[in-house]
């Protein structure tokens, strides 16, 4: 056969079909490769894109790593509604089927125990940003009438910069700690860039939870229930996601 | 995308309008890592999420913009790393060619029957 294999998940056989509309990162749609008691999901892909010097220059190129990142994200998506899939990291190429079981093969006892410990969980994202600019704007910004009066302002803006914070921290910390009372498993990843994210304000705390997929329902509601007890931060919650955060070494 | 009842419906507009920041955080940096046949060097992985939270929105647009530090910087750099490479070598022989001159006995035996 042609092409390369670009894997994006192992995961226990499951009876429901792929959706048939699903296309997969080289517009191939994914397919199952089972091996033993797993099943990895494969694209064939082109070599001319795939193999190892167009792979580097692809990840260089944002606007194909953007659409190659929703595509591998789409499938584990779908696979995160009808199993618990472990999913790879992106970029995951073999060149052919038989590459793809050799590794299966090697690696067997490890994704039986990985998915043993997370069958029927998803992770969930829950960010916290602190609306600062909303609360400058807020205040009419006065024009100092001396070199006095100019002190004196900075000190106060600079004194409620320091309350916003300690605010922001406080807040945080109190429902990182309530939501990881409630959920399996937690891990806290660094404040996203607003470049990217294109989210207004300062991500203040940007944390995954494992929640077994019952309830789920139950801790969504946890983190609405929060979202009108500080005024100034908001909220956001992602999900439910495959269990990225959680799928590597267990702690 | 149709979700199951089973499952909560999706918050944050999963699928196509999620946020590219969790989706790349999510894809590119967590998940489980197997060398496959083709090779990344997940170092460079690691430098291009570095890079993707440093620069505003394109490579391009941030060199327009006249930021490209990270091409001479040998920790970011593929290429400045292959050309620091070059320049060690370079350095290297010319050491090595040094240290032969010093020794002009050693090169000469070798060479005279």
């Amino acid at each position: 056969m042609t092409g390369l294999r670009y894997v994006y998940a192992v995961c226990r056989p499951f009876g429901t079909p792929l959706q048939s509309q699903l296309s997969g990162v080289a517009g191939d749609p994914p397919r199952a490769l089972t091996h033993h008691g797993l099943v990895a999901v494969v694209s064939h892909v082109p070599e001319r894109d795939f193999a190892e010097e167009p792979l580097h220059r692809h990840l260089e190129d944002l606007d194909w790593l953007t659409e190659t990142a929703r595509a591998h994200q789409g499938v584990i998506d779908a696979l995160t509604t009808v199993t618990t899939p472990l999913p790879l990291r992106l970029g995951t190429v073999f060149r052919d089927d038989s590459g793809v079981r050799m590794m299966m093969e090697a690696r067997e006892e490890d994704f039986q125990r990985t998915l043993d410990r997370l069958e029927g969980r998803v992770e969930w994202g829950v960010k916290v940003y602190a609306e600062s600019e909303q609360r400058e704007s807020a205040r009419p910004a006065q024009k100092a009438t001396s070199g006095r009066d100019y002190l004196r302002q900075r000190r106060m803006q600079t004194r409620s910069h320091e309350e916003m914070w300690q605010k922001a921290e406080h807040f945080s910390t109190r429902l990182h700690e309530n939501l990881s009372a409630f959920a399996e498993d937690s891990r806290l990843h660094p404040p996203q860039n607003p470049a990217l994210s294109k989210a207004t304000g300062q991500n203040v705390l940007n944390a995954a939870y494992l929640v077994p997929r019952a309830h789920s329902e139950e801790f969504v509601e946890l983190v609405d229930r929060t979202k009108g007890d500080a005024p100034g931060m908001r909220i956001e919650l992602t999900g439910p996601w495959a269990a990225y955060s959680f799928a590597g070494e267990a702690t | 995308m149709t979700t199951p009842s089973r499952m909560p419906e999706p918050y944050g507009g999963q699928g196509s309008s999620a946020n590219l920041a969790d989706i790349l955080e999510r894809v590119l940096d967590k998940g489980i890592v197997i060398a496959g046949d083709i090779r990344i060097n997940l170092l460079d992985i690691e430098l291009l999420t570095i890079k993707l939270r440093l620069i505003v929105a394109s490579v391009d647009k941030a060199k327009e913009m006249g930021i490209d530090w990270w091409e001479s910087d040998p920790n970011l750099s593929s290429r400045a790393r292959r050309d620091e490479l070059t320049r060690e070598n370079a350095e290297l022989r010319e050491r090595l060619a040094r240290l032969e001159e010093l020794e002009p006995g050693r090169a000469e035996k070798k060479e005279a029957p």
